[in-house]
C-alpha cells in the first residue's frame, strides 16, 4: 500500500461525495461543540466551587439580650459559653480556622459595608451579635459544625453560605446535563450520518471495491481509504468545534464578564485544550468503529 | 491446477442445483472451454473456482488451495494468483487505460517501479501500445476487453478465468480476443473460458467441457460445439 495511492483515493473519494463529507463535518462540529460546552460548563462549575468554597464560612452567631431565638432564652451568651464554643471549634479536625468577631468589630464592618445607606444611623453597637467565623478544611463538612452548635448554649443561629451556592450549582448542573444530553443526541446523529456517508461512498465506489476484491487486495487496503476519509472529515469537524469553543470562551466569558473580580473563578483556554484530546479521541474512535462496522457487508468474500 | 470433485452448488432460495455432482480436472497449461446454454452453470463453475461462491458439497481445489477450507482471510492472497475477465469488462471509467491496469497492482502493494515496468509491457502484449492515456469510453469494445485482460494478467497469474469474454463483441473481434487468450495460454497460463459462442470454440479446437442444467454432459479434447438454437 503506497501512501500516495491511498491519499489519491481519499481525495477522489471526498471530491465525489463532497456534500455528504460536508454534512459530516458540520454535524460532528455541532455535536462536539455542544459536548464541549457541557463539559466546559461543568468545569466552570467546579472551578467556581473551588473558588467559593475556599471562601465559604460558617458563621455561629451568639445570643444577645435582644435575641429572639428560643435557644437564647432572652439572655446574652456568657463569656464561659463563648470560651467553650471557641475551644470546641478549635478541637474539631474539620475546622481550619476560627476567628471571633466581637460586637464592636461587627458594628464597624456593618458601617463600612452600608456606609452609603441611611440604615446605619439606626443601628447601634450591640445590635449586631458577636460571632465566630469558621473556615472549614473541607467545605462540604459544614453539617458537622451546624449540628454540633445549633442547639449549643449561647448560640443564636448557625448560618452557612453553602446553601446559597448549592442552588446556583444545581442550575449549572442542569445546564450541563441538558447540554450533554443534546450532545449525546447529536453524536448519535453524527454516527448515523457517518454510516450513511460510508455506505454511499462505498456504493459510489462499488466498481473499485469489486475490482480490488477480484485482484486480491487485502481487506485493509479496501477499508483504508474509507476510514481515512471519515477520519479527515470527522477531525475537521472536531477541529472546528474546538476553535468555536475557544473563540466562544474568549469572547463571551473572558471579555464579557468582569475580569477583575472573577478572574480566578473563570475557566480559560487551558480548559479547552484539556478537553481537546478527549473530543478528538472520542470522534476518532467513533469514526473508525463506524467505518469498520458499515464496511463489513462490502468486504464479505 | 483446477480440480472439481463431486461438486454440487445450490444457491439459497433455489431448489434446483446450479451445479450437480460436477467432476472436472484442468491440468497446468491447459486451455479449456466451458460451454452450454445460459443458466447451464458455466458462471457458477467459474465463481466457485474464484472463491466468489462456496460449493454446497464436494471439493474445489485451485492452484494448490482447497477452497472449501480456505479461510476468508486468505482469500485475497489466493486471488492474486488468479486472473479474471468478464463479459462487461469491469473497467473504471474515470481512470485511463494505464491507471486501470496499474490499479490492480497498486491495491496489492506492488512497488511503483515494478508497476512502471509491468503496465506498458502488458499493454504491448495485448496490443494496446500507445493507448495508455485513453479513457475506457474512448476505446472500442474489443479494446476495452483487451484492457481488462491486461489487468487480469499484469500480475502474471497461473490461472486466467474468463466468463463470456466475447459475449458483448462482434464475431471478428471475438476471434481476436480468443487468439489473444490463446497466446497468453501458450506463455504458460492455464485458461478456462466460459462461452456459448460456438464460432470461437470451433475455431480453436481445444478441450470442451459442456454443461447442461448443471451437469457435465461432455468433456472432450479438440472438440467443437454446436450451440442449441436460439442461444447464440
Amino acid at each position: 500500500m503506497k501512501v500516495g495511492f491511498v491519499a489519491g483515493e481519499v481525495w477522489s473519494g471526498l471530491r465525489r461525495n463532497l456534500s455528504m463529507a460536508l454534512s459530516v463535518i458540520l454535524v460532528t462540529m455541532v455535536s462536539m461543540f455542544l459536548l464541549g460546552m457541557g463539559l466546559l460548563a461543568q468545569r466552570q462549575a467546579d472551578t467556581m466551587k473551588g473558588y467559593w468554597y475556599d471562601r465559604i464560612q460558617v458563621s455561629i452567631y451568639l445570643c444577645t439580650e435582644n435575641s429572639l431565638q428560643a435557644n437564647c432564652q432572652g439572655r446574652a451568651a456568657t463569656e464561659a459559653q463563648q470560651e467553650s464554643i471557641e475551644n470546641q471549634l478549635k478541637a474539631m479536625p474539620e475546622v481550619k480556622q476560627v476567628f471571633h468577631e466581637s460586637e464592636a468589630e461587627a458594628f464597624e464592618r456593618f458601617k463600612e459595608q452600608f456606609r452609603n445607606s441611611p440604615i446605619t444611623g439606626n443601628v447601634q453597637p450591640g445590635d449586631i451579635p458577636q460571632s465566630f467565623r469558621v473556615q472549614l478544611a473541607d467545605p462540604t463538612k459544614f453539617a458537622v459544625v451546624t449540628s454540633q452548635f445549633e442547639r449549643a448554649p449561647g448560640v443564636a443561629s448557625v448560618q452557612d453560605q453553602e446553601k446559597v451556592l448549592k442552588r446556583f450549582f444545581q442550575i449549572i448542573n442542569w445546564i450541563t446535563a441538558f447540554s450533554v444530553f443534546l450532545a449525546g443526541l447529536m453524536v448519535i446523529c453524527a454516527t448515523l450520518l457517518m454510516a450513511t456517508t460510508i455506505r454511499q461512498a462505498a456504493f459510489i465506489r462499488r466498481r473499485e471495491i469489486g475490482i480490488m476484491r477480484l485482484v486480491g487486495a487485502s481487506n485493509w487496503t479496501i477499508r483504508m481509504p474509507f476510514i481515512i476519509e471519515m477520519l479527515v472529515v470527522a477531525m475537521l469537524g472536531v477541529g472546528l468545534a474546538v476553535g468555536m469553543l475557544w473563540l466562544g470562551l474568549r469572547l463571551i466569558f473572558n471579555l464579557g464578564f468582569n475580569r477583575v473580580v472573577l478572574d480566578k473563578a473563570l475557566i480559560g483556554a487551558n480548559d479547552v485544550w484539556a478537553l481537546t484530546p478527549w473530543l478528538f479521541g472520542g470522534v476518532i474512535l467513533i469514526a473508525v468503529l463506524t467505518s469498520l462496522f458499515t464496511l463489513r457487508r462490502y468486504l464479505r468474500v | 491446477m483446477i480440480r472439481f470433485d463431486n461438486v454440487t452448488k445450490v444457491y439459497p432460495r433455489s431448489t434446483r442445483p446450479a451445479l450437480s455432482d460436477v467432476n472436472v480436472n484442468v491440468e497446468r497449461g491447459e486451455f479449456v472451454f466451458v460451454v452450454g446454454p445460459s443458466g447451464s452453470g458455466k458462471s457458477t463453475l467459474l465463481r466457485l473456482a474464484l472463491r466468489e461462491e462456496k460449493a454446497t458439497s464436494g471439493s474445489v481445489l485451485v492452484a494448490g488451495h482447497d477452497l472449501s477450507t480456505l479461510s476468508a482471510r486468505k482469500v485475497p492472497r489466493f486471488r492474486r494468483g488468479i486472473g479474471a475477465v468478464f463479459q462487461d469488462f469491469r473497467l473504471l471509467p474515470g481512470k485511463t487505460v494505464d491507471q486501470n491496469v496499474a490499479f490492480a497492482l497498486q491495491v496489492i502493494g506492488k512497488p511503483a517501479s515494478a508497476i512502471r515496468q509491468l503496465v506498458p509491457e502488458t499493454l504491448e502484449m495485448v496490443g494496446l501500445e500507445g493507448k495508455g492515456k485513453r479513457l475506457p469510453h474512448q476505446l472500442s469494445g474489443g479494446e476495452q476487453q483487451r484492457v481488462a485482460i491486461a489487468r487480469a494478467v499484469v500480475n502474471k497469474p497461473q490461472i486466467l478465468l474468463c466468463d463470456e469474454p466475447t459475449g458483448n463483441l462482434d464475431p471478428k473481434i471475438s476471434l481476436d480476443i480468443v487468439h489473444l487468450l490463446d497466446r497468453i495460454n501458450r506463455a504458460g497460463t492455464t485458461v478456462v473460458m466460459a462461452t456459448h459462442d460456438a464460432d470461437t470454440v470451433n475455431d480453436m479446437r481445444r478441450r470442451v467441457v459442456q454443461l447442461d442444467d448443471g451437469v457435465v454432459v461432455r468433456d472432450e479434447e479438440n472438440a467443437t460445439y454446436l450451440a442449441p438454437e436460439g442461444d447464440k
